[in-house]
């Protein structure tokens, strides 16, 4: 499923996200997920990651002035950070509870704003970390690990 | 199920996808919220939705959707309908609104997905 790996060397993708760059969110989950199938890697995981960056990706660009999305793969894994400056999370617990959500009518719109985006990134990763300063910014690492089995050292 | 049995059920007007017509439907999922559709579709799953922009696009193609029915009608404009081509998507147009959609697919034996609890 993955021995393809063996052979690949690590890769580190880079997107940038912009502030109210909505649209690039699905734009980024669709390349990565291409580009993890090129690589052969098994489809729920894929999917997983897809998932992830999609939410990811949108909170940035729905709360921050602009971030980056950084997307890491190696034999282990695949690691997702998003790193941006913005308003930051005053309340990080209350902020993973589903449903709650700060989003503006203009994202309520477009399907998104519902407070489930960090509920689902949680759903979908390994390990999930969040650091955040209000009115500095917000850095989130999620790691999705491939099966032990599949593990190359 | 084929996508174009579900055509016919939902007297649905085919935007883009001809040749997608023949994928198979294992389930549906009908709702207006992108992270809910990231949460709930699974692969082969038919997405049925009022929402008309580039999200759902993307949504169903990370999702590995079978297609896209919007209802009531409503069709997106040409910017989605250009990225629902570049990515494989069908997209179809239903004048049917969701509950009518959702019932008729019902009865033709089409069930939600596995990981809906009901």
């Amino acid at each position: 499923m993955v021995d393809s790996l063996q052979y690949t060397p690590q890769i580190t993708l880079e997107f940038p996200i912009g502030e109210e760059d909505f649209f690039m969110a699905g734009e980024y989950a669709s390349r990565v997920k291409k580009t993890l199938q090129q690589l052969g890697l098994d489809q729920t995981i894929i999917r997983r990651i897809a998932i992830i960056i999609y939410e990811a990706a949108m909170n940035v660009a729905i709360h921050a002035h602009h971030g980056i999305l950084t997307v890491h793969i190696d034999t282990k894994g695949i690691f997702i950070k998003t790193d941006d400056k913005g308003a930051g999370i005053p309340d990080i617990e209350l902020a993973m509870q589903e449903g709650y959500s700060t989003a503006s009518d203009q994202v309520r719109e477009m399907g998104f704003g519902a407070g489930m985006g960090l509920y689902n990134i949680k759903q979908c990763s390994d390990e999930l970390s969040i650091e955040s300063k209000v009115n500095e910014g917000t850095i989130l690492n999620a790691k999705v690990y491939f099966p032990e089995k599949a593990h190359i050292d | 199920m084929k996508l174009r049995e579900v055509q016919k059920i939902l007297d649905a007007e085919l935007i883009c996808g001809e040749d997608c017509l023949d994928r198979e439907v294992r389930a549906s999922f009908a709702c207006d919220l992108i992270s809910e559709m990231l949460l709930y579709v699974t692969p082969h799953s038919l997405l049925i939705t009022s929402l008309m922009n580039a999200h759902v696009v993307h949504t169903a193609q990370v999702m590995d959707a079978s297609g896209v029915i919007f209802v009531g009608g409503k069709k997106p404009d040409k910017a989605v309908i250009k990225n629902a081509k570049m990515n494989g998507v069908p997209l179809l147009s239903t004048p049917h609104l969701i509950f009518e959609c959702c019932g008729r697919l019902f009865l033709n034996g089409i069930r939600g997905d596995k990981k809906d609890p009901g």
